[in-house]
C-alpha cells in the first residue's frame, strides 16, 4: 500500500551490449530521447548492464531511493528477464516492477545497416515500455509443490540412462517405451565407433540393471496420450497396448514359438528376417515376455493349448490398458528416424536388390543378426569383393525431400562398418564417397585416419550422382565425380550401402502438440536456449535428451540425457516451486455473471459460484493465457502484467492518445 | 479529405510509386511469448535483416489479444497490426490461439464495415522456429500496406 502512495519513479538502463546495440544505434541520442519521458528519473547507459557492475548500478538507483521502477532496454527480457528480477529482488523491490524493452534482437540485429531505422523501432520500443512500467503493479509469485517422480518418454540409451540417473536420487521414474522393448537403436547396433566395443555389450547390461530397480517402472508397448496439470503436477495418460499374453504369468519360455504357423518379417532385423505372430523382438529384449502380434494371428488356438503354454499365458481377449499416473516432471527422449532413401530415387533404393542402408548393414554385421555378422549381399547371398559406402543420403542437401542439416553420425558409422567388413575380408575392396568427412568427436579424427591408413580403405571426395545396376550379375554402378582429381568417373561394386541419416520421429509433431512443446525449423524438439538451457523445452518441468534434440551419437545422447535428469533432479529437490504470478482473477463487483469465460479457459480453472452468480478463477488451476480476459464482456477479468490498463499503455504510449 | 480513398488501392493504380518513398507504415506486432516472440527472437540471434517497420508487444498467448486492443491502435493511428500466434495444435495453452482464428476475422469483418482496409489486421502463425518466415511476412505486409497507403485516423504530426 505504501507502495502505491510513492511517486512513480522509472529507471531507464541501456545496455549496449558490446557493439551489438552500440554499434548500431546512437545511445546518448536515446539516453536525451527516453529522458523527456513521463516517469523516468534516471536514465544511465553502460557496456554490459547484465554484469555484475551494471546490476550493481541498478541495484544503487533503488537504494539510493532514486528509481521505483526498473525498465532494462537490452537484449530479449526471454533472455535476460530472471536476472533483473533478481537485482531488483536484492535490492529490496518487488520484482514484477520490471519490464525490458528488446531493443537488441528485435531492432539493432534485425537492422544492423540502417541504423536509423534501428533507432526509430528503439525508441518506440523504450517508450512502449516505460509506458507500460507506470501502470505495474506489485505481484508474488505463487508456490507450487512438485511431486518427487518423472516420466520418461522413449527408452532408448538416452532415456535409459535419464532414468537410471533420476532413480538412483530416489525420484520414481515412469519409463514409456513405444515398442515392445526398451533398447532403441542401440539395441540393433554391432560395435560402436570410435572405441569398437560391442553395443549389446554396454547396453544389455543397462537394460538389465533398470528393469530390476525397484525405483523404475517400465511401461513397454505403451504410448502417452494424454497430459494435463503444469509443471510439479502432470496428470499423465497412458495407453498399453494389449500384448495378448498374460505378462505376469509369461515365463518367456518361448515353448510356443515353434508351434506358431505364421511367420512374417521381423522389424527388429528391418524385415530382413522373419518372426512368427507369437514373438519377442530379439532374444536380450526387456522385458523379455511374448507378445502375439493381433494383426497377423490366424487365431488358430495352439499356443493357448495347454501342453503349448505351460503357465497358461496366452490371453486372446486381452485389452489396452490406461494408465493414469501423476509425476512432478517430464523427460522426452524419443530419439529418431532413419531417413527413407526409397524416396530419394537416384539411389535405386527398393529397386537395386544390392543397395541397402546403413541400419540394415549394421545388422548384417551383427553377429545376432540375418546372417550372424557375414554380410553377403541380397541377390546371390554371397559375400561381396567389393562395396562402396555413399555418404550424406538425405543430409546436407537443399533438395526437396532431404535435410540440409548434417547428420553428425553417418561419417563415423560408415567408416566404422567399413573397417568391420575391412576385417573379416582384408582383400575385399572398399570405396566411401564423401562430400568431406566430419570427425569432430574425442578420438573420431584419428579413427578416420586409421581406416585410410590402415585399412586401406578408398576415400572419393564427391557427390554420386545416380546408381546403375549391371543387369548380368546385379552389381551397381556407381556414377559420380572425384572433386579432388576433378574427374568424372564410374565404378563398380558389388554392393552399396547408403550412409542414410537421422530425422525427427515422424509423429514429433503430434507429440509436441500433446506436451505443448516446440519443434524446431528441422523437425527436432527445440530447446529453450541453444547455449544456456539446452536441455529445458519451452514448458516449465519439460525437458529434452538423447536424439529427440537433433542427431547425435552415443557419447553425446547420453551427456544430453544426464543433463535432462540432472535439471529434472534440481526442480524436484526444491520440493515447492515459485511459479509466475501471471494468473488471472475475476472483480467481483463487475462480474455480471455470463458464463461466457467458462468455456473458454482450456484448463477448467473457472468456475461458477452459484451462490454469488459470478465466476471465480483457480489461480493455481490458472495458467495465464488471458483468454478468458479478452472474452468477458464486463472488463471483470484481469490478468496479472498483462492487464488491460497495461497493454493499452503501452497502445497509447508509442501511437499517442487518440 | 483525401485519406478516404487511399483505403481503396485499386482506385489509385500508380499508388504504390505516389507513397513508396516517402511511407513508412507504422506496424504493431502483437505475438505470443511462445512461438512467434521466440520466433522473432530467433530472426534476432540469425540477423536476418527486414525493414524497420514493426513494434512488437508481448502477451503470453495470442488468446490474450482482445478487440479493444487492435481497435485501439487502429484509431491511434497503427497502419497495420500484426497478430503473431503458434501454429494450431501449438499453442502453449492448447487453444487460445484456436478463439483468436475465431476472433480476429469478426474484427476485420467488422472494420471493413466501416471503410478500413481489412488488410489492416493480419493474423498469422508464426512457431519458435520460424525466423524466416516472420521476415518474410514482414517484407510482403509492408509492401501491402505501402500499397494501401497510411491509416487516414493518423494524427497529423
Ligand atoms: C546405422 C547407424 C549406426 C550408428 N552407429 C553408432 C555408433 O557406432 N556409435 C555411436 O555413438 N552412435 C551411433 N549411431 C547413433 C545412435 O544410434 C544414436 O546416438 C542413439 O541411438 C540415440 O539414442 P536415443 O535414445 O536418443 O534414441 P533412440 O535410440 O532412437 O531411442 C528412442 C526410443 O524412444 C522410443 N519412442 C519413440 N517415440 C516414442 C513415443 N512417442 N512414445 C514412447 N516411446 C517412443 C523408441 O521406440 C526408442 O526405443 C548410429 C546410428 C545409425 C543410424
Ligand atoms: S501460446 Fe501461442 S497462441 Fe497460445
Amino acid at each position: 500500500m505504501i507502495e502505491l502512495q510513492k511517486k512513480i519513479r522509472i529507471g531507464v538502463y541501456i545496455c549496449h551490449c558490446g557493439l551489438n546495440i552500440g554499434g548500431v544505434v546512437n545511445i546518448d541520442h536515446l539516453i536525451e530521447f527516453v529522458k523527456t519521458l513521463p516517469f523516468v528519473s534516471v536514465a544511465r547507459q553502460y557496456k554490459f548492464f547484465c554484469s555484475e557492475v551494471g546490476q550493481n548500478m541498478i541495484a544503487a538507483d533503488i537504494e539510493d531511493n532514486l528509481v521505483n521502477r526498473v525498465v532494462v532496454a537490452a537484449c530479449s527480457p526471454r533472455m535476460h528477464e530472471p536476472t533483473f528480477r533478481q537485482v531488483l529482488i536484492s535490492a529490496g523491490l518487488n520484482p514484477y516492477y520490471f519490464v525490458q524493452a528488446n531493443i537488441r534482437e528485435h531492432a539493432t540485429w534485425v537492422h544492423m545497416y540502417d541504423p536509423n531505422g534501428a533507432t526509430r523501432i528503439a525508441k518506440d520500443h523504450l517508450r512502449m515500455q516505460i509506458g507500460k512500467a507506470a501502470e505495474l503493479k506489485a505481484l508474488y509469485p505463487q508456490k507450487v509443490k512438485v511431486l518427487p517422480s518423472s516420466l520418461v518418454i522413449g527408452a532408448g540409451i538416452s532415456g535409459i540412462n535419464s532414468a537410471i540417473e533420476l532413480a538412483t536420487q530416489g525420484y520414481q521414474v515412469y519409463l514409456v517405451e513405444r515398442d515392445l522393448t526398451i533398447g532403441g537403436h542401440m539395441a540393433q547396433l554391432d560395435k560402436t565407433f570410435p572405441t569398437m566395443d560391442c553395443s549389446a555389450c554396454i547396453l544389455t547390461p543397462k537394460m538389465v540393471e533398470i528393469s530390476r530397480n525397484p525405483k523404475v517402472k517400465i511401461l513397454s508397448y505403451s504410448e502417452v496420450e494424454k497430459i494435463d496439470g503444469y509443471v510439479g503436477n502432470f496428470q499423465v495418460t497412458i495407453r498399453q497396448k494389449a500384448h495378448y499374453v498374460d505378462q505376469e504369468k509369461c515365463t518367456g519360455c518361448g515353448a510356443c514359438v515353434q508351434y506358431c504357423p505364421v511367420s512374417v518379417g521381423n522389424e527388429f532385423d528391418l524385415g530382413m528376417t522373419s518372426r512368427k505372430a507369437i514373438y519377442i523382438p530379439f532374444p536380450q529384449a526387456v522385458p523379455a515376455k511374448y507378445t502375439i502380434d493381433i494383426k497377423h494371428c490366424i487365431n488358430c488356438g495352439i499356443c493357448a493349448r495347454s501342453d503349448v503354454c505351460e503357465p497358461d499365458a496366452i490371453k486372446i481377449d486381452d485389452e489396452d490398458k490406461i494408465i493414469e499416473i501423476n509425476v512432478g516432471t517430464i523427460i522426452v527422449t524419443t530419439g529418431y528416424d532413419v531417413i527413407n532413401p526409397r524416396y530419394l530415387h537416384n539411389y535405386g533404393y527398393g529397386k537395386y536388390e544390392n543397395v541397402i542402408d546403413g541400419l540394415q548393414m549394421e545388422r548384417l554385421l551383427n553377429s545376432t543378426g540375418p546372417t550372424l555378422g557375414k554380410p553377403v549381399r541380397p541377390s546371390d547371398s554371397k559375400a561381396p569383393h567389393s562395396i562402396a559406402w555413399i555418404q550424406c543420403v538425405g543430409s546436407r542437401d537443399n533438395r526437396a525431400g532431404r535435410h540440409s542439416y548434417c547428420s553428425r553420425v553417418c561419417c563415423l558409422y560408415a567408416i566404422k562398418q567399413a573397417r568391420q567388413y575391412k576385417e573379416k575380408h582384408p582383400e575385399a575392396d572398399i570405396y566411401i564417397f564423401y562430400i568431406d568427412i566430419r570427425a569432430f568427436g574425442k578420438g573420431y579424427e584419428e579413427f578416420y585416419e586409421s581406416a585410410a591408413r590402415d585399412y586401406r580403405i578408398k576415400f572419393i571426395r564427391g557427390r554420386v550422382s545416380e546408381l546403375a545396376e549391371d543387369p548380368d550379375d546385379k552389381s551397381i554402378i556407381i556414377r559420380g565425380e572425384d572433386t579432388l582429381l576433378g574427374q568424372l568417373l564410374e565404378i563398380q561394386v558389388d554392393m552399396v550401402v547408403l550412409s542414410v541419416g537421422l530425422e525427427c520421429r515422424h509423429d514429433a509433431e503430434q507429440l509436441s502438440a500433446l506436451l505443448t512443446i516446440q519443434c524446431s525449423a528441422d523437425g527436432f524438439f527445440l530447446e529453450a536456449h541453444p547455449k544456456l538451457r539446452p536441455v529445458d523445452s519451452l514448458t516449465e518441468g519439460i525437458f529434452i535428451g538423447g536424439a529427440a534434440q537433433g542427431p547425435k551419437d552415443i557419447p553425446d545422447a547420453v551427456a544430453q540425457a544426464k543433463a535432462a535428469a540432472a535439471s529434472a533432479a534440481s526442480l524436484m529437490a526444491q520440493k515447492e516451486i515459485e511459479v509466475e504470478p501471471y494468473f488471472s482473477f475475476v472483480q467481483n463487483g463487475l462480474c455480471s455473471g455470463c458464463r461466457s469465460c467458462i468455456e473458454q479457459c482450456p484448463f477448467g480453472a473457472i468456475t461458477f459460484n452459484t451462490s454469488i452468480n459470478k465466476a471465480e478463477i483457480n489461480s493455481i488451476k490458472c495458467k495465464g493465457c488471458g483468454t478468458c480476459v479478452s472474452t468477458c464482456p464486463s472488463n471483470a477479468i484481469i490478468q496479472n502484467h498483462f492487464s488491460k490498463p497495461q497493454l493499452m499503455a503501452i497502445i497509447k504510449a508509442v501511437l499517442g492518445e487518440v | 479529405m483525401a485519406n478516404e480513398v487511399i483505403d481503396q488501392p485499386e482506385n489509385h493504380p500508380d499508388i504504390d510509386t505516389a507513397v513508396d518513398c516517402v511511407f513508412e507504415p507504422f506496424i504493431l506486432g502483437i505475438f505470443c511469448n511462445w512461438c512467434t516472440y521466440t520466433g522473432c527472437d530467433q530472426a534476432g540471434t540469425s540477423r536476418m535483416q527486414r525493414p524497420a517497420n514493426l513494434r512488437v508487444m508481448r502477451v503470453m498467448c495470442s488468446g490474450r489479444v482482445e478487440p479493444a486492443m487492435v481497435l485501439k491502435a487502429l484509431k491511434s493511428g497503427a497502419d497495420g497490426i500484426l497478430i503473431g500466434a503458434c501454429h494450431i495444435g501449438d499453442c502453449h495453452y492448447v487453444s487460445g490461439n484456436h478463439k483468436t482464428v475465431r476472433r480476429i476475422p469478426l474484427i476485420s469483418k467488422f472494420i471493413k464495415q466501416f471503410g478500413i482496409d481489412p488488410n489492416r489486421i493480419w493474423l498469422r502463425h508464426i512457431s519458435a522456429s520460424e525466423g524466416v518466415e516472420l521476415t518474410e511476412i514482414v517484407h510482403e505486409y509492408v509492401n501491402i500496406l505501402k500499397k494501401i497507403g497510411p491509416n487516414s485516423f493518423k494524427k497529423k504530426k
